[in-house]
């Protein structure tokens, strides 16, 4: 598979989701809201708000990703597209890479590119903001490629949306932590290098890996 | 003749040696337990800092090596039976997951109980603790994820994939949480440096943990014998053995 057929492949992603931009509005607000909801369940104070800035962000960016990974295979599944991908010539995990790359850009990019207005909403500092963006563009990269092979295993199976969350959010863990924890410290005046490191070593990883069992999850799932 | 420990894999050689030693894997782990259980609660001093409340190490230690074991026991199924495409490896692995679940919730449950008189709290968000409820929630998916495929044979596949997958993750979330543990807590409560055991806690507790290991044995091998009867109920050895029964 060359990078002609991996780039046709991703821009018919996006083609298909910038048709249809509900899908990526909805999460868009869905993160917004969820963001919202927790100055109006904690307090609007600002120190409370700073202590939990990080974390919420992080959260909700995560609940988002899990909503993004319910769609990422779902329709293709449905109308059989990603069953005509299965029996093309092509190298199947790129060719997932591919998707996943177009869903990330797509989907997750809006919600990076929004995160330091919600930072400010929750009095993060201005010089926290760009660090927020960095890490979440890296952080939600490494999120949709770790619950890809979740999206691929609950393809055809009763109640899917749920079990996804169930199946995936543990796995989710380190990226968070480590996510949260650059933010977090960046906000405290900490140097971060070692917590954007390992997020980084998180991301490269799952990139490289994370294709190979969504391939092999998707070949049971069209079986 | 050499012996064959491979034809343990077809279904039929593997219901009759589990018929064959369950009674006594069970009786095995009733003797142990009960000899635990006594050598723990009655023969072992009571520890100078923890009075008798320390005593649910000898439910709480095995539970918890439990939990862990036979999550790496069902990922070792999982491989095998990927690669080998043996039905009996997925069965294991199905056997095994409930009795894990349950071996991680006592550990979770029993560690609550002796944290709330040690530690003045239910629950302390402590690396371990941590893990073992990411452990837990691991198990539950693996549970709900059978549940939710219908065909057996995918039901399987998928499981093992996702066993697989999760148990290269494992270690990344233990590490990831005792970093966030360690930037986060104080050192408020060092668990692990027990002190030297006297030789009867350590005899209990050892054979409190060959009673855990009998146990785990014993259900997953009766679950095994029913999932064995049901995948092939509809083959002759099968018939053959119900018919004779009834």
């Amino acid at each position: 598979m060359n990078w002609q057929q991996w780039r046709t492949l991703c821009l018919r992603d996006i083609r298909l989701a910038m048709r249809r931009p509900g899908e990526t509005l909805h999460v868009l607000f869905f993160f917004i809201m969820t963001v919202t909801l927790f100055p109006l369940a904690s307090s609007p104070s600002a120190t409370t708000l700073q202590a939990i800035g990080p974390g919420v962000l992080w959260v909700c960016a995560v609940l988002a990703c899990l909503l993004l990974l319910g769609e990422l295979l779902e329709s293709d599944w449905r109308d059989g597209a990603l069953e005509a991908l299965l029996f093309m010539p092509l190298n199947l995990p790129l060719a997932l890479s591919a998707k996943i790359v177009a869903r990330w850009l797509c989907g997750a990019l809006p919600l990076v590119i929004v995160s330091p207005l919600l930072g400010l909403q929750l009095e993060l500092p201005a010089s926290v903001l760009p660090m927020l963006a960095g890490t979440l563009a890296l952080g939600t990269l490494a999120l949709l490629f770790i619950g890809a092979p979740g999206a691929a295993l609950i393809l055809g199976t009763r109640n899917g949306g749920m079990l996804l969350g169930l199946l995936i959010l543990p796995l989710f863990l380190p990226v968070l932590i480590f996510g949260a924890l650059a933010v977090a410290g960046a906000q405290a005046g900490r140097s971060v290098e070692a917590e954007l490191s390992i997020l980084l070593a998180l991301t490269l990883l799952t990139v490289f890996f994370s294709p190979l069992a969504t391939a092999a999850c998707l070949r049971l799932a069209c079986e | 003749m050499t012996f064959n420990w491979r034809r343990y894999a077809s279904p039929p050689h593997c219901y009759r040696l589990i018929s064959r030693i369950l009674p006594a894997l069970w009786a095995i782990s009733l003797l142990l337990g009960v000899a635990g259980l006594l050598t723990g609660l009655l023969l072992a001093p009571g520890d100078v800092q923890q009075g008798e409340g320390y005593r649910i190490i000898f439910i709480h230690v095995p539970a918890s090596w439990m939990s862990m074991i036979i999550y790496l026991a069902i990922a070792l199924w999982a491989a095998v039976g990927l690669v080998l495409n043996t039905s009996l490896s997925f069965m294991l692995m199905t056997a095994l997951a409930p009795t894990g679940a349950a071996m991680t919730a006592l550990s979770l449950l029993s560690g609550a109980l002796w944290g709330k008189p040690m530690w003045g709290a239910w629950w302390v968000w402590d690396a371990r603790l941590t893990s073992e409820l990411i452990l837990l929630f691991l198990y539950l998916a693996l549970l709900a994820l059978r549940a939710a495929i219908d065909d057996p044979r995918r039901a399987d596949r998928a499981c093992a994939l996702f066993a697989l997958f999760s148990v290269i993750n494992i270690p990344i979330i233990y590490f990831s949480v005792r970093w966030w543990n360690t930037l986060h807590q104080g050192p408020s409560i060092t668990m692990g440096q027990a002190p030297a055991m006297s030789d009867q806690v350590l005899l209990g507790l050892v054979l409190m943990t060959l009673a855990a290991w009998a146990y785990s044995l014993a259900m997953s091998f009766s679950r095994l014998r029913l999932l064995i009867l049901q995948r092939q109920a509809d083959t002759g050895w099968v018939k053959q053995l119900t018919g004779a029964c009834r």
